[in-house]
Formats: C-alpha cells, structure tokens, sequence
C-alpha cells in the first residue's frame, strides 16, 4: 500500500496520453472520468481518512466521475457525435508534445524548492504534465465536447498540485472550485447547444472567431 | 501655498469666495440643462443663465484678485485617496482667469442668440451643459494646486471641447475634426500625465508646493521635463507644427465655442507651462532660441495660411496659431534673455507676451463673435461667397474692422501695445548681442515685421471681401443678429480700444503675474503716457465720427450708387475679386512650393470659351505632406500586428501555455 499514490499518479499521466491519442470522444469521456475517480481516492490516502479529507473525496468523485461525464455522455448521444475527425495537430504529434511536456515537468519537479515531505513525491510532474495535457487538448482540438474535456483534464492538474495543501486548504475552497468546475460545465454545455443549433452542422468552436470585432 | 495642507479657513478671502460661486454656478450650469432634456427653450435658458452668473462672478472674483495681490487658497483633503482638492488663486491664475471668465459670460450671452434652441431639439440641452462644463474645467486647471485636480480637469476640458466641436456630428467634416482634435488632445495629455507622474514621484506629492523641490533637479533631467512640457502643452496651444487639429476643431465648433476655445482655451496650455516652467530651474540660453524659433515658424506659418483660406472661421483659426507663434515668440524671449542675464529685456519680453495673451483673447473673441454673426446672417462661411454685409449689419460690420484693426496691430488698437513691446524686446537684443545672435535677432525682427505685413493683408482682405462690394452669391444677403449676439461683441471691442488707449492699468494688472513667473520683480516702464491716450481718444473718437456721418447719409438714402466698375459697362459680383484671387500674388510669389495651395482647373485648350470649372484650396501642409502620411505608414505597419489576435480560442489558449511554459523555463533557469 506503500506505494498507492504513485500508481495512482502514474496512472493519471499515462492516462493523459490515452486521452490525447484517441479519436473516439466516448473512450475520451470515461477516460477522464477514470481519472477523476482515481483522483478523488488521493486525499485520503495522502493525508489519512479525515473527516475533511473524505467529504473532498466524496464531492470530487460524484462530480468528476459520475455527474459530469453522465452528462458529457448524454450530450454525445443526443448530437450523435462519435469522433474527433480534423484535430489541428495530428495524434502522432500530440502524443509526441505530451511526452515532451512530461519530461520536462519531471525535469522542473526536481528543481523545485520543496518541502522534506514532498521530494521525490510523482505530485508535482503529474500536475504539470495534467495541466500541459489539458492545455494541448484545448489547442489541438476542435469540438466542444473536446474543449470541455480540455477544462476537466486541467482542473484535475489543478486537483493533483492541491494534494500538496490538501492539510492547508480548507473544505470550501475546494468545494467552490468543484461547484465553478460544475458551473462552467453547464455554461460549455449550453454553448456548445448554441452552437449546434447555430451551425446546424457541428458543434466546431472555428466558426466563434467571428466574434473577435 | 502655505495653508495648502490644513482645513479650510473659516472665513474664506474674497476672490476665492468669488470664484468658488462661480464654479458653483458653472457645475450647476452642467447639470441643469440636462434635466430640462426635453424642453431645448428652457435649458438654453438654464444655460445661459448659469453660464453669464459664473462668468460675471468669475470676472469679480478675478478682478478683486489683480487689485488686491493677495493670494487665496482652498483646501478640501479627501484623506483615503491621499489627495486634496486644492485651488490656489495668485497673480498669474488671476491674470488667466479674467480673460476666461470674460468670455465665458460673453460667450453665454452670444449663445442664447446663435444657437436656435428649438431647432436644436434635445442637442441644445447637451451644448449648454457641455459649453458650462468645459468653463468649469477651464476654471480649474488654471486654479488647481494639486497635479490630480489639474489632471482631472484637463482632461475634462478637452472631452468637453471635443464634443462641443462634434456639435454638428451629421457633418463628416465635423466628424473628421473632432477625431483629429481628440487623437491630438490625448498625445498632449498623455506627456502631460508623465510628467505629472514623474514630478509627483520626485516631490512626493503632487501637491504644486511640494513641486519646488524640482528647482534643484540636475540640468538634463530639467530639459527633460521641459521638453515633455513643451510638447504636453504646445499640443493644446497650437504650437507651430502640433497645430494640426486647431484648423479643422475651430470652424467645425458653433462660433461661440470657437471664441472660447481660440480666445481661452489654448491659452490654458500656456498658463500650464509658465505655472510648471516656475517650477523648474533656470532653463540654458537655447531653450529660449528654440522656443522663439517655433514660435516665429508658428506665426508666419499660421498668417500665411490664413491669407489662403477661403472659409473665413478657418483664417480665424491659422489666425490664432500665428497669435500663439507670437506669444511664444515672446516666452522664448524672455527664456533666453534670462539665461544670458538681461533683466530688462528678460522683463520687457515676458510683460509682451502676457500682454499679448489678453488682447489676443479680447480681439479673436470678438473676431469670432463676428464672424458667427456673419454666419448667422448670411449662412455661409466661404469668403468668395459673402460680400456686401457692411450695408445690411452695419455694428457688427464696423466691429469686425476694428476687430481686424487690433489683430493687424495698427495703433491705437491694444495688438498695438503687446507687438509694440514685443519688437522693443527683439531690438534692444539685436542692440545688445555680438555676431550671429545680433544677425538672428534682427533677422526675427525683420521677420516679425513681415509677420505684421501679411496679418494686415489677410485682414483687409479678409474684412474688405466680407464687408464691401455685392455678395457674390444670390441668397448670402444677410439680417441683423439679436441684440444679445452684439452686446458682448461692443464689451469687447470697448476693451480692445480701452486697452490701447490706456495700456497703462492692464500693465499695472498683470505685473503680478510677471513676478510670479519670472520671479523677480518686472518693471516695464512703457513711453504711453496720457498724450498717448489722448491723441489715440481722438483718432478713436474722429473716425467714430466719421462713420456715423457716413451712415447716416447712407439710411437718409441719397448717395447709393454702385462701385466703380473699372470702366466695364455692366460690373457685377462675378468680375470682383474672389478670396483666392485677392490673396493669389502674394501666394505664388512668396511661398515656397510645398506652401502653396493646391489648385484643380481644366485648362483651357480651344478658342472659344467652354465649360470650365476652378477650384483652389489651401490644406494644411504639416498634416498633408508631413503627419497624415508619416501616421499612415505607422498604422499600416502596425496593422501587421492585428494578426496576433486570430479571434481563435485555440490560439490565445496557444499564447497562454507558451508563456507559462516560458516562466516556467525561466523560473528553473533563473
């Protein structure tokens, strides 16, 4: 059991790079929601099964495992979307950036002043690498299913460099951060809604640049 | 400026209780008209009142000031933003505020007849509140003592100037002019704001007391600060060549607004600079040179441009650069006659150029009255339309020449005295220098004199084509303006007269002024004694005479006959000279090709005459071949910039993760 954070956060990196080399938006939907449920059993295993630590991990995993990828799902099936078709930068390519981006999260993790308690620890090239992935997802991606994932992959990042205050930060700031997560989700989903409707075709974020006037 | 700090005293001086009734009525005069919004007859009468109630206090409280000499403060500390509202009302704030205030009132008055409140509709609210803010802000940024409050005020003076320039915003004309005033105004400003910045981080406050601290500043850092003045402030003035937008902003604005802003309004930026120049150390010699050197390009710059205009507001304006040039002239005197260690002239130059401020304001203010009210009777402004108006609006007509008489500096008119003074000055230090300078100084005199030439060429032409002959287009005939448009109109040209008679008690009023800027005590011992005033009354009074005989011949109806035609048999209005052809000679003999007007005529190719047109207009140079085409090329590189904003959420989201990745680097690099 020694080791159980650090195959959680393996497990989140390499799922990082499952979710950028697919085109399959459902395979990409429950990935992320397998790594926000594997995301919500760290804080209490970091810091022991609080009363705080539990109720984090409980709000986190309903959200981020069960309510938001059912709704992603639901959106999926009604606008009868299946695949990323035109990403902007090719699979190969992404997959080659992320490795790229977790190497150099692994390499700036080590230069960083840190406590005792954290050297060595996955915690902080995981959240880097977390943050890059879903940065490169919002980049190279075109719908908005995708870009929503783009948000959920980032914020798990975010989640993952919390750990290291998991015993400093109060319950409610992470409890806003997870009701802001649920909030802007809603917003994509209506967004993307408009979208759809506007351009009956796709719900493809290029056709927003007229906007920019 | 010692109370600057503590509460305000109890019972308050009687010049800043004066002046804080005006500003009073001047605020209430913003916010009045607009809530009479829909009802235009009863906020242009809100405005006028509120307007003529500010300025004729404003006049006492100014007044009261110069006679006493004693300074007055208020202070109103507003602790949580570290600032205070501070006024300060001496000798020079005073010797600025007359001239304001005096105007303001007049320009209410004239007002209430130029403008149609009930074709204006809901615009009539909106000009008076506008035209009684800009007098506010006017009001106090030459009475802040406090860098945010004159700050503040600038800038509400300039966007309240703006949008009385738009007043005809249908007009694209109109349009184009208050774009161009507004880019120039925020250049100026924004200079200003660094320098206010700068000097409030050295004086750690920006209280104006605390700004002597400044007089020990090293020499560069001092011309640095000059410079940024020079230019913060010259770009309001019209200083020759940030004069650009004062051509087009000055026709475009309604004439009152016009007289405001030529008559006081670019006179601000000039107190601005003596008030900050006071502040800072002795300047060198060649700041003086370079400041007269822009001030004698301005003015012979701007008079012959005014000789080539065809719409007369437009000659008034290139009129007022070349004032400005002349008063400019008269500072960089005074700089350079300090820095060498002439006192005389030091003092003789300073007292010109105050001196030539308020005549200025008196002369083009009614100038611009006059030709508002020509506007009005004739609707036109184009000189080579107009013609034959001393007939029908004979006051306003006599007016306008004397008007005219006093900008050409022909004695005994007050543009007599400040010119006079000002020649006295370039002399004596053409007497005074060796070498190059003398050749320079009795170059700029002869230049000055050249000066004088063409501002009596351009106003006999400007008044001989308006006023005499037969309008040369049917319709531009003309009817007598209200009474209240001609009232301030005779205020101010008994002031014209009054000043050059007896240039004695305006001297003795602005000497406090001098002291202040120049600080030493300037004495100016001028050779107008009472045989001055005496023989001037009679040349005054004769030629009053004169006139009056004349018409009244003319109304018993006997002697209209036509002008002579030149021995043609039938002389009508097209065979008179037009306001191009009047000004044509001096045109193409004396200026050099850039200079020139620009002229679009079909040539003529056969025998027998055909259908020609001409056409001949005078743009302004500096903008023309100078800024709009150096803007334009730096706007078309800079477009190359708008590329980076791709309108794509991908790419800002691209711009963001680069420039984490980039600190992120630096963080483990640095």
């Amino acid at each position: 059991m020694q080791n159980l954070p650090d195959f959680i956060l393996i497990a989140v990196i390499l799922l990082n790079f499952f979710l950028l080399g697919t085109s399959r938006l459902g395979a990409c939907v429950q990935a992320v929601a397998l790594q926000g449920a594997l995301l919500s059993l760290l804080p209490p295993i970091l810091s022991g099964p609080s009363v705080h630590a539990l109720s984090l991990a409980g709000g986190a995993f309903c959200l981020k495992g069960i309510v938001i990828p059912a709704l992603l799902l639901r959106a999926i099936r009604k606008l009868d979307i299946n695949r990323e078709i035109e990403p902007r930068l090719g699979y190969i390519p992404t997959l080659l950036l992320v490795a790229l981006t977790t190497a150099g999260a692994f390499v700036f993790g080590d230069r960083l002043p840190l406590l005792a308690a954290h050297l060595n620890s996955l915690v902080i090239p995981a959240s880097l690498s977390t943050l890059a992935a879903g940065f490169l997802t919002l980049i190279t991606r075109r719908k908005a299913i995708t870009q929503v994932l783009g948000y959920l992959i980032f914020e798990n990042g975010i989640f993952v460099f919390g750990m290291l205050l998991a015993e400093a930060m109060p319950l409610m700031v992470e409890a806003g951060v997870l009701l802001d997560m649920l909030v802007a989700i809603f917003v994509m989903g209506i967004v993307m809604n408009h979208i759809n409707r506007e351009f009956s075709s796709s719900i493809d974020t290029d056709h927003l640049n007229l906007l920019r006037e | 400026m010692t109370s600057l700090s503590v509460t305000p005293p109890s019972p308050l001086p009687s010049a800043m209780q004066m002046l804080f009734l005006a500003l009073a009525c001047l605020s209430a005069g913003a916010l009045l008209p607009l809530v009479a919004l829909g009802r235009p007859r009863l906020a242009q009468r809100l405005g006028v009142a509120t307007g003529l109630a500010g300025g004729v206090s404003g006049v006492v409280a100014a007044f009261s000031m110069l006679i006493s000499g004693t300074a007055s403060d208020l202070a109103l500390p507003w602790t949580t933003a570290g600032v205070s509202f501070a006024l300060h009302i001496d000798g020079l704030a005073a010797f600025f505020l007359l001239p304001l205030f005096l105007l303001v009132a007049g320009a209410a008055l004239y007002g209430s007849g130029y403008l149609d409140a009930t074709a204006e509709g809901r615009g009539a609210a909106f000009h008076w509140s506008f035209l009684n803010l800009l007098a506010l802000n006017m009001a106090l940024v030459v009475s802040a003592a406090n860098g945010l409050v004159f700050l503040l005020a600038w800038e509400g003076m300039s966007l309240s100037s703006f949008f009385l320039v738009m007043h005809a915003y249908q007009d694209p004309d109109a349009l184009k002019a208050g774009r161009l005033y507004l880019i120039a105004t925020h250049l100026g400003g924004a200079l200003l704001i660094a320098f206010f910045l700068e000097a409030g981080r050295r004086c750690g406050s920006l209280d104006f007391s605390a700004f002597s601290t400044l007089r020990s500043l090293a020499p560069p850092q001092a011309l640095f600060f000059f410079l940024l003045l020079l230019v913060g402030f010259g770009a309001k003035a019209g200083l020759f060549p940030l004069h650009v937008w004062l051509p087009d902003a000055h026709p475009a604005a309604p004439s009152h607004v016009s007289a405001l802003m030529s008559g006081v309004m670019v006179k601000t930026a000039i107190y601005g600079l003596l008030r900050m120049l006071s502040f800072l150390p002795p300047l060198p010699a060649w700041c003086g040179l370079f400041l007269l050197t822009l001030g004698m390009a301005g003015a012979l710059y701007g008079i012959t441009l005014a000789m080539l205009q065809d719409d007369l507001k437009r000659s008034l304006a290139y009129s007022t650069v070349e004032n400005v040039g002349l008063i400019f002239l008269g500072l960089g005197l005074w700089l350079y006659s300090t820095a060498t260690g002439q006192a005389t002239v030091a003092a003789l130059a300073l007292t010109a150029a105050l001196f030539h401020i308020w005549n200025h304001s008196l002369f083009k203010g009614l100038l611009f009255f006059g030709a508002g009210a020509v506007q009005h009777a004739a609707g036109t402004r184009s000189i080579s339309h107009l013609g034959g108006l001393l007939r029908r609006l004979p006051l306003v007509s006599s007016l306008i020449v004397l008007a005219s008489g006093a900008i050409a500096a022909l004695p005994p008119l007050n543009g007599f005295i400040s010119e006079w003074l000002l020649l006295m000055a370039l002399l004596a230090l053409g007497q005074a220098a060796t070498g190059g300078t003398a050749v320079l100084f009795l170059l700029l005199t002869a230049l000055l004199a050249l000066v004088g030439g063409l501002v009596l060429l351009t106003f006999s032409r400007l008044a001989g084509l308006v006023l005499l002959g037969e309008p040369r287009q049917r319709g531009a005939l003309g009817h007598a303006p209200p009474a209240a448009m001609v009232a301030p109109m005779l205020v101010l040209a008994l002031l014209c007269v009054g000043v050059g008679l007896i240039p004695g008690v305006p001297l003795k009023l602005l000497r406090g002024a001098a002291t202040l800027v120049a600080g030493t005590p300037a004495a100016v011992v001028l050779p107008f004694g009472p045989l001055w005033g005496f023989c001037g009354g009679l040349l005054v009074t004769g030629a009053a005479l004169l006139v009056f005989i004349a018409h009244r011949r003319a109304a018993a109806g006997d002697a209209r006959r036509p002008t002579w035609g030149c021995g043609f048999l039938r002389p009508n209005a097209r065979m008179a000279y037009t306001a191009g052809s009047f000004s044509e000679l001096a045109a193409t003999t004396l200026l050099a090709t850039p200079m020139q007007p620009v002229v679009s005529a079909t040539p003529t190719t056969c025998l027998f005459p055909t259908r020609a047109a001409f056409a001949r207009e005078a743009p302004d140079p500096v903008l023309e071949r100078g800024l709009a085409p150096f803007c334009g090329q730096l706007a078309r590189r800079a477009y190359l910039f708008r590329k980076l904003q791709a309108g794509k959420l991908d790419i800002y989201l691209l711009y963001m993760f680069l420039a984490t990745t980039l600190l992120l680097a630096w963080a483990m690099v640095g």
